[in-house]
C-alpha cells in the first residue's frame, strides 16, 4: 500500500475532514472515560448539558470561546507561512499585562480607551514574537525553541511584577495585578452574565484576517512564503519582510487575547489567568486546517469540551483532565485526516 | 560578592549539578538520536512527563524503583512510536506532531494519575532512590561526594551518554542512524530500510526521554505533581543544537547548564532585594543565548525534518 496524491480535492472532504477527527479523538477518549468507571455516553451527555444545555452556560462557553478565537487565529496566520509560533501563551501574558498596566491609570474617554489599550495589548504581543522572529531571520535561530522559552520567561516576568511594581494593594495579599480602570471594562453582551463584546472583537478579527489573507498582496506572500520559500523568493517576496510581517500580526492576535480576557472578565492579571489559551489555539488552528472562518467554529468546539468536562467531572468524578486528552487528540486525528483530504491509499 | 564566590567552594553545589544534570542527560541523548536519524522530537516535554508519572505510579502501586524506571522508559517509547508513526510512514509536520505528543502525554499523565492515586492535602510519597556511595571512591575528599555518591540514575546515564557516542560513531548501526539523518536514499542503496532505522531510533530516544521524567519523580524528588517537568525538555532541544547533534558535548551542554541551574539557586539565598523571579529565569534565558551563539555554525543533519518516501526526491 502506498500514498497518492489526489488529483482534485473536493471541499466537502476538506469539511468532512475536522469532524471526522473529533469523533475519532471522541471514541479514543471514550476508552479512558470507560476505565474511570463511567459510561462514556453518559459522560459525554453531561458535557454537552454543562456546555450547552442552558442559556448561562452557553455564555460562558463563549466567554471561553474568545480568547481562543484570537489564539487560534494568531497561530493559524504564524503556520501559514511555515512560521512556528508556539509562543501564544507568552504573547497572551504580555498582552494581558501591558493593558492591565496601562489601563489601570489611563485617563481617556471608555470607548476610545478601550481602543488604545487593545493596540497596546496587540503591541505588546507583537513585539515579543518580533524577538524570536528577528533571532531566526537574523541567526537562523529555530523559533520553536526560543517562542517556547520565552513562555516560561514571561510567566516569571508577570509573577515578579504582580509582586512587586503592580502588585494589587486591594487584593489582600493575593498575588494579582491592578486592574483596569472600570471605565474600560467591556461591556456585557449578554446582561447578567460574564459574556462580554470581546467575543464581537474576536469574531470580527477573525473576519479582518480573512480579508487580509485571501485580498491582500501581503496575504499572498504568505502563502508563498508557506508553500515554497524558495519559489517565493524566486517571484521577488521578500521573505524576511515578509516573515517579520506575519510575527507581527500573529504576535499582536495573541496580545489582542490577553487584552481582551483583561478588560473583559479578569480585570486584573495573576499568572494562572490563563488555562493553557495559547497552546490550545494551536489545535484551533489546525482543527481549522488553518482558515480563519474555521478558527472560530473549532475554537467553539475546544471551549465546548473545556467548559463541558468540568460540568461532567461534578457530575460522575471523571477527572476534568479528560478535556485536555481530548483537545490533544483531535489535533493527533486531525493531523491525519488533513493527510487524506491530500493523499489517499492506493494499494 | 564575596559570598557568591564561596559558593563555588561548597561541595553541595558541585553534588547538585551532577543531580540537576541528569534528566537532562538523559533528554538531551534521546532528542539527539531522533534527530540524528533526522526526525524532530517536540513530544519531550510530555514524554518526560509520563516518564515521570507512570515511573512514580509503578513504585506508589507495589513495584520497585527499578521496575518504575523501566516502565517510564516503556512508556515514553510507546508515545515515540506515536510520534513516529505519524511523521515517518505517513510523512506528517514534525513540528505539530511532535506538539500534539507533548499535550496528549502530559494530559493522559495527569489523568491517569488523578484517576488512579487519590489525591488529598499534599501529594502521596514515595521512597526514592537513595545516594549510592561507591566503596572507596567515594571516600576521596571532595571528588568522591561530588562524584561518587550520587543515585544509580545519574550513574546510569552517564554510562547511557558513552553507550550512544559509541553506537553512533563506532558501529555499523550507529554509522546507518547517522546515514538516514543525512541522506536515507543512501541508506536504501544499501538495502537498509531507512523508516525502519528511524522509527527505532524514535522509540529508543523517547524511552531515554522517559527514563529523564522518571529521574524527577524516583530521584530527584519522590512525588509527582503537574507541570513538574518546567521546560527541562524544551531546554533539552535548545541543548542538541548547543551540542552539535554530538552526546560528548550534549554531556559537557547539560553539565554546563546544571552548573548555572544550581548556582542561581544558591545564589537567590545569597543575594538579596533582586526579586527571586530573575534568577529562576536564568535557565531559559541562557538556553536562547546558547541557541545564538552557535546557531550561526551549526551542522543540522541534513534530512532533519524531511520525510522519506521511496521514489520520491
Amino acid at each position: 500500500m502506498r500514498l497518492e496524491r489526489r488529483e482534485n480535492v473536493p471541499l466537502s472532504t476538506v469539511a468532512m475532514a475536522p469532524l471526522a477527527a473529533i469523533l475519532a479523538a471522541l471514541v479514543l477518549a471514550a476508552g479512558l472515560i470507560g476505565a474511570a468507571g463511567v459510561n462514556p455516553l453518559t459522560a459525554y451527555g453531561e458535557m454537552l448539558r454543562g456546555a450547552l444545555g442552558s442559556r448561562l452556560s452557553i455564555t460562558e462557553m463563549l466567554t471561553r470561546a474568545t480568547p481562543l478565537i484570537l489564539t487560534g487565529l494568531a497561530a493559524a496566520v504564524a503556520f501559514r507561512a511555515r512560521l512556528w509560533n508556539i509562543g501564544g501563551e507568552g504573547q497572551f501574558y504580555v498582552g494581558a499585562l501591558t493593558t492591565a498596566w496601562i489601563g489601570h491609570s489611563l485617563a481617556l474617554p471608555g470607548p476610545i480607551g478601550m481602543a488604545v489599550l487593545m493596540v497596546c495589548g496587540m503591541a505588546a504581543g507583537a513585539l515579543l514574537l518580533a524577538g524570536p522572529a528577528f533571532l531566526r531571520l537574523r541567526f537562523g535561530v529555530d523559533e520553536v525553541v526560543t517562542t517556547l522559552l520565552l513562555n516560561f520567561i514571561v510567566i516569571l516576568f508577570v509573577g515578579l511584577m504582580i509582586e512587586g511594581p503592580l502588585r494589587d494593594p486591594l487584593a489582600f495579599g493575593w498575588p494579582q495585578s491592578v486592574p483596569v480602570d472600570g471605565a474600560y471594562r467591556l461591556p456585557d453582551l449578554v446582561p447578567r452574565t460574564r459574556l462580554h463584546i470581546g467575543l464581537l472583537v474576536a469574531i470580527a478579527a477573525a473576519g479582518v484576517i480573512w480579508l487580509v489573507l485571501t485580498r491582500t498582496v501581503f496575504g499572498v506572500e504568505t502563502r508563498a512564503a508557506g508553500l515554497n520559500a524558495r519559489a517565493a523568493a524566486f517571484a521577488g517576496i521578500s521573505l524576511p519582510k515578509t516573515i517579520m510581517g506575519v510575527a507581527l500580526v500573529s504576535g499582536a492576535l495573541a496580545g489582542l487575547a490577553g487584552a481582551v480576557e483583561v478588560m473583559g472578565v479578569t480585570g486584573g492579571v495573576t499568572t494562572t489567568m490563563s488555562p493553557g489559551f495559547g497552546y490550545a489555539g494551536i489545535v484551533v488552528a489546525m482543527l481549522a486546517a488553518l482558515h480563519p472562518a474555521g478558527v472560530v467554529a473549532a475554537a467553539i468546539f475546544v471551549a465546548t469540551v473545556f467548559v463541558g468536562a468540568d460540568a461532567m467531572s461534578r457530575a460522575t468524578g471523571v477527572p476534568s483532565f479528560i478535556a485536555d486528552v481530548i483537545v490533544a487528540l483531535s489535533l493527533l486525528t486531525m493531523l491525519v485526516a488533513l493527510l487524506f483530504t491530500t493523499y489517499r491509499l492506493r494499494r | 560578592m564575596i559570598e557568591a564566590l564561596e559558593l563555588l567552594t561548597n561541595t553541595s553545589l558541585w553534588a547538585a549539578v551532577l543531580r540537576i544534570a541528569t534528566p537532562l542527560i538523559f533528554g538531551v541523548l534521546g532528542a539527539l538520536l531522533c534527530e540524528r536519524a533526522g526526525v524532530l522530537n517536540l513530544g519531550i516535554e510530555g514524554i518526560m512527563t509520563m516518564g515521570a508519572m507512570a515511573g512514580w505510579l509503578t513504585v506508589y502501586l507495589g513495584g520497585d524503583l527499578w521496575m518504575g524506571l523501566a516502565i517510564a522508559a516503556a512508556s515514553g517509547g510507546l508515545m515515540g512510536f506515536l510520534h513516529a508513526g505519524l511523521t515517518v510512514p505517513l510523512g506528517l509536520s514534525q513540528h505539530v506532531s511532535g506538539l500534539g505528543i507533548t499535550l496528549f502525554a502530559s494530559a493522559l499523565s495527569y489523568y491517569l494519575y488523578r484517576l488512579i492515586v487519590e489525591v488529598g492535602e499534599t501529594p502521596p510519597t514515595i521512597i526514592p532512590f537513595r545516594p549510592l556511595d561507591i566503596p572507596v571512591l567515594s571516600d576521596i575528599p571532595v571528588l568522591g561526594p561530588i562524584l561518587f555518591s550520587q543515585t544509580a540514575p545519574t550513574y546510569l546515564a552517564l554510562i547511557s551518554v558513552a553507550v550512544l557516542a559509541y553506537v553512533l560513531t563506532r558501529t555499523p548501526l550507529g554509522l546507518a542512524i547517522r546515514m538516514t539523518g543525512e541522506n536515507p536514499h543512501a541508506v536504501e542503496a544499501q538495502g537498509l530500510n531507512p523508516n525502519v532505522l528511524r522509527i527505532g531510533a524514535i522509540v529508543a530516544g523517547s524511552a531515554l526521554m522517559g527514563l529523564g521524567g522518571a529521574f524527577l519523580t524516583t530521584a530527584a524528588f519522590n512525588s509527582f505533581f503537574p507541570e513538574m517537568v518546567q521546560g527541562r525538555g524544551w531546554i533539552c532541544i535548545a541543548l542538541v543544537v548547543f551540542a552539535s547533534w554530538r552526546p560528548g558535548k550534549a554531556l559537557i551542554g547539560a553539565l554546563l547548564f546544571a552548573f548555572f541551574d544550581a548556582y542561581q539557586l544558591r545564589l537567590q539565598n545569597v543575594i538579596d532585594g533582586v526579586p527571586y523571579q530573575l534568577f529562576l529565569m536564568a535557565p531559559y534565558v541562557l538556553s536562547i543565548v546558547a541557541l545564538i551563539l552557535v546557531a550561526r555554525r551549526a551542522e543540522v543533519p541534513e534530512a532533519l525534518m524531511t520525510p522519506y518516501r521511496r521514489g520520491e526526491r
